[in-house]
């Protein structure tokens, strides 16, 4: 059995706006395990966006218990928040989040500067297939280019977990599924913990698991007999 | 909560923008109110000073010209009087005078003024303030100004003594009185007026006329001309009349010394009016383009919503000047009331400063208008550049989100040494060059902040400058004697024997004309020995130089109204009595900050005026610590008129000054303060909300909170740096400007900036940055994270 990285128990978090009260999560479990690609599905609301970036540090729960390792994540400071992503984690966001001003190579420095064992930035940008547009800027490489970027710099630094919210989401199929295999490659060949937040259903065949999102909780989780390459997935 | 019921929709988004913004807004409106209270301040005071003086002078019957004789006979008068273009001619006595109080060491120099017997006087008409004034034929009834009484808390019915023609003579004080003579009233040779020193007496005509042996004469008379009269020739047929009688040359208000001061006073308020505020007009008119350039940026989505629902253009750009015009008409109504605030407690200052019976403050309604009109111009012109932006959309693209921006490499990028920087330095270095007008604009109004501190700083250094060169370089005498007539020579021995005197030296003074070709201007001719310590030329480097054999030296003020050099020949009318115009040479210009200077050697003088061996009175080091006897005994010495004290004079001057360019300086560094501030804080405030997101992205990456914080400081710090060389330009000719706007013929300044000055302006600046930075700062820690990461651009 692979050892635990993340382990959520009655994980509760609710919003309040007003008079208004939103129990964004209510009374989550989850536990992920080392080295494996999980896919969270569910309706949009569900808590799925509310769990990963509490398991990234970016949110703190308002219940319940959440440990990455034996570093209980509801008790840490903004500062230590910072020290945990910093060290352990990279994202990848819909909307991809480049600075503008930096060039592919650039963005992914950015990281590795701050990392203790980071790989080279052109080796980082070569997992993903883009080392011949290191030194493009943003505006001036494609969406599903700029999302490759995006997964470049978060695993430059070799964190422990990467968690994706939504990564395709703003793309074509086509480059979709070389976004994915991105991924699906530094998964295989880093051994790094992935979730990935999709509402595409279609994409869960790519994980070793998946957990399906209702109302806050997990309603499902499913372990793959058969896994796909994200070619072989239909959109 | 605001109630936006019942505001039609584009101008409830008007009331939420304001809202949104206020900081911002804010920081705006404080520089427009900057430029609005300086306008207003310097204009204002400048009015009420001047309309002041005017009813003063209407008043009081303020003469046009004034002229003194050592004795006319009385029947000249009426002759004067009927000069072509005199109005009015009043003949009087005017004299100085030692006076002697009780528990007052030092000897007061008293200006006696007789005052006609049968009626009121025609002109300079004292303002009674309590008692009344001397009676006909009163022999021990005395007026005196109002400062000096309440100098030495003198109070109607106390007495003094004063040595009246070598006799003394106990005075009873029946009245306190102003004039319009002495609104500026200074003693012979101070820098400054000084109350407990310097005194005017006002006496009754028999009795000056009897205690002088002037029964029948008179030695002084001030004229009223016909309006029209020419000036000049007046003077001349004054001039003439009196020649016979010892005339020293007579001379309009223009020589007056009250009245020069206000006027060098007058001139330095128009010069504030006219460098300050446009400054302020410029730097607002940048931060309202800035602001609305961002804020459009930020609503070109609803700008093409609004359009596409059919408003028209006219509607989205009056929406923008509304705003605009908020922000400026809460800037306006600041400035209002800073200006007209400030402008009091000037025009108060003012009068503390000028002795005025009242003061009338001017708050014209025009001086309002023209005001606003300048700064509501400033404003729309800045935001009409950016208000054009929002019309150039058109719907279809407003509604799609902008394209990234585009970044390029910086020039000499590859270089080994930007191989070392750190990518954040890189984005800030590439977002300065991205923007380079918005950066060009926040480094020139951190600039123009660091001017406008040098200029309000530098006084002190140049006023030191003047002081150190005045006082240790060239009038290093503890005091000046003046005697009541032309001495021998040998009066110098008697002096040196009074008690503590360790050096003697003596001079010659004569009323003269100088004059080349049209140009002309009285002063006091000075005749030194070649052998002075105590009192030293200066030439302009400020290195001692002698008096020369021949020739005369002139100082560099007088050389520039005259426009002559060394070498150059000028006339020179001896005013005392007749005794004609020569020719001489320009032998040396030297520097003297204090009124016009011409100088020669004491014996070619005495020569010129074909005297033997005289003098008008003797520069004196003494002891300090037998200060109280030296005084007794001068006192005591009939012969000598009155006392110029050197040493008191220069703390004195100190003091004042101190308190009047204090005043000054604290609202101009308040103001300097503002232009940074806001100038710092609104352009972070921009570039935060333009950058957020890359903020954001930082921080989700694991950079803490101060190293964001580093990126938009970086830039920050960058423009602050080169923004301060600049600014030490514009302070050093900001103050020229004011330099020149500060020289009259009664004092110059001497142009001195401190190292020190630089690095205090440019400390202030960093201050402010560093404030206005830290309030930033705070909203970095505020900024939601995944909240920003959610949204597109
Ligand atoms: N910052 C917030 N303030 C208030 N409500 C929020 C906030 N973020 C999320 N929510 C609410 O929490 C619920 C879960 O949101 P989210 O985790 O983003 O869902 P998902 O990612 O599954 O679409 C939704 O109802 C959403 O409206
Ligand atoms: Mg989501």
């Amino acid at each position: 059995m692979a050892e635990v990285v993340f382990q959520a128990r009655g994980l509760t978090k609710v919003y309040r706006t007003g008079a208004v009260e939103v129990r964004a999560l209510d009374g989550l479990d989850l536990d992920l395990f080392a080295g494996e690609l999980v896919v969270l599905l569910g309706p949009s609301g569900s808590g799925k966006s509310t769990l990963l970036n509490i398991l990234g540090g970016l949110d703190r729960a308002t219940d319940g218990l959440c440990r990455f390792r034996d570093i209980d994540l509801v008790r840490l400071d903004d500062r230590g928040l910072t020290e945990f992503r910093r060290r352990y984690v990279g994202f990848v966001f819909q909307f991809y989040n480049l600075i503008p001003s930096l060039t592919a190579r650039e963005n992914v420095a950015l990281v590795t500067e701050i990392s203790e064992h980071p790989m080279r930035p052109e080796e980082a940008l070569d997992l993903v297939g883009l080392s011949a547009r290191a030194d493009h800027f943003p505006a001036e490489l494609s969406g599903g280019e700029q999302q490759r970027v995006a997964i470049a710099r978060a695993i430059a630094k070799r964190p422990d977990v990467l968690l994706c919210d939504e990564p395709t989401g703003a793309l074509d199929s086509h480059t979709g599924i070389r976004v994915l295999e991105a991924i699906t490659a530094v998964n295989r060949e880093l051994g790094t913990t992935t979730a990935i937040i999709t509402h595409n259903a279609a994409i869960k065949d790519i994980a070793h698991r998946f957990c399906r999102f209702a109302d806050g909780r997990i309603v499902e989780t499913t372990s793959n007999q058969k896994r796909l390459a994200p070619a072989e997935v239909s959109w | 909560m605001l109630s936006l019921h019942g505001l039609r929709a584009l101008d409830r988004k008007l009331v939420r923008d304001l809202v949104r913004i206020w900081p911002q807004a804010l920081a705006i409106a404080l520089v427009l109110a900057s430029g609005v209270a300086t306008l207003i301040l310097a204009i204002g005071a400048y009015r009420s000073l001047e309309e002041t003086r005017r009813l003063y002078y209407a008043e009081y019957g303020f003469a046009d010209v004034f002229a003194s004789a050592t004795r006319a006979p009385a029947a000249l008068e009426s002759r004067i009087a009927e000069l072509p273009g005199v109005a009015i001619a009043e003949a009087r006595i005017t004299r100085h005078a030692i006076l002697d109080l009780e528990g007052v060491t030092e000897p007061v120099t008293g200006l006696l003024q007789s005052l006609p017997d049968r009626a009121r006087p025609l002109l300079n008409r004292p303002h009674i303030r309590l008692g009344r004034l001397p009676e006909a034929g009163a022999i021990s009834e005395v007026a005196v100004n109002v400062a000096f009484a309440d100098a030495h808390g003198l109070r109607i019915g106390d007495g003094f003594d004063a040595i009246l023609n070598g006799k003394k003579r106990r005075l009873t004080i029946v009245g306190a009185v102003l004039s319009p003579e002495h609104i500026y009233a200074i003693g012979p040779g101070d820098l400054m007026p000084d109350y407990r020193r310097f005194a005017i007496l006002w006496m009754s005509r028999t009795t000056l006329e009897s205690v002088f042996d002037l029964d029948g004469a008179f030695d002084a008379v001030s004229l009223k001309l016909e309006p029209g009269a020419r000036e000049a020739e007046v003077i001349a047929r004054v001039d003439q009349l009196l020649s016979r009688y010892g005339g020293t040359g007579a001379y309009g208000r223009a020589d007056q010394i009250s009245h020069a001061f206000l006027d060098a006073e007058l001139k330095q308020l128009a010069a504030l009016a006219r460098i300050i505020p446009p400054v302020f007009l410029l730097v607002s008119a940048f931060l309202l383009n800035m602001t609305l350039l961002r804020l459009i940026a930020l609503e070109r989505e609803q700008i093409g919503l609004i359009k596409a629902l059919g408003y028209a253009n006219a509607a989205i750009a009056a929406h923008y000047l509304k705003l605009v015009g908020v922000i400026t008409v809460v800037g306006i109504a600041i400035g209002f009331a800073l200006g007209t605030l400030f402008g009091q407690s000037l025009t108060r200052l003012y009068g503390k400063f000028f002795q005025f019976p009242f003061l009338v403050f001017e708050h014209d309604g025009d001086l309002y208008v023209v005001a606003a009109t300048l700064t509501l111009a400033a404003a729309v012109a800045g935001a009409l550049r950016a208000i054009s932006t929002a019309l150039a959309l058109p719907p279809a693209v407003a509604m799609s989100p902008p394209a990234p921006q585009r970044y390029a490499h910086l020039p000499g990028e590859a270089s080994a040494l930007a191989a070392h920087l750190s990518q954040m330095t890189v984005m800030s270095l590439r977002n300065m060059v991205r923007f380079p007008m918005r950066s060009a604009m926040t480094g020139l109004g951190l600039s123009l902040s660091v001017g406008l501190l040098i200029v309000s700083l530098f006084a002190f250094d140049a006023v030191e400058a003047m002081i150190d060169a005045t006082f240790f370089g060239s009038q290093r005498q503890d005091a000046t004697l003046n005697f009541r007539d032309e001495q021998p020579v040998r009066i110098t021995t008697d002096v040196s024997h009074l008690p503590g005197v360790l050096r003697v030296e003596p001079f010659r003074h004569v009323a003269a004309r100088i004059r080349n070709g049209q140009i002309s201007r009285r002063l006091t001719l000075t005749g030194r020995p070649d052998d002075t310590l105590l009192t030293r030329q200066l030439d302009l480097a400020l290195a001692p130089v002698a008096v020369p054999e021949t020739g005369i030296l002139i100082n560099r003020r007088l050389a520039e109204v005259l426009g002559v050099e060394r070498g150059s020949l000028v006339e020179l009318d001896i005013l005392d009595g007749r005794r004609g115009t020569r020719m001489v040479r320009i032998s040396d210009i030297i520097e003297s900050y204090i009124g016009l200077v011409a100088l020669m050697r004491m014996d070619q003088l005495n020569r010129l005026l074909e005297e033997g061996p005289v003098v008008s009175g003797v520069h004196i080091a003494y002891d300090r610590d037998r200060e109280a006897a030296l005084f007794r005994a001068i006192k005591a010495t009939p012969r000598i008129a009155s006392i110029e004290q050197q040493r008191h004079a220069l703390s004195r001057f100190r003091a004042t000054l101190a308190e009047n360019i204090d005043m000054m300086t604290s609202i101009y560094i308040g103001l300097a303060v503002v232009v940074a501030f806001g100038v710092v804080y609104n352009s972070t405030r921009i570039q935060l909300s333009e950058r957020a997101r890359d903020l954001a992205s930082l921080r989700v990456l694991g950079f803490h909170r101060r190293e964001v914080s580093r990126v938009l400081f970086t830039e920050l710090t960058l423009l602050a740096l080169i923004a301060q060389p600049l600014g030490w330009i514009i302070g050093h000719w900001l103050a020229w400007l004011t330099i020149q706007s500060f020289s009259s013929d009664l004092y110059t300044t001497p142009f001195v900036i401190n190292t020190a000055t630089y690095a205090k302006a440019s400390l202030v600046t960093i201050a402010a940055t560093v404030a206005s930075a830290l309030t930033v700062h705070q909203r970095i820690a505020a900024l939601d994270l995944v909240a920003v990461l959610k949204t597109r651009e």
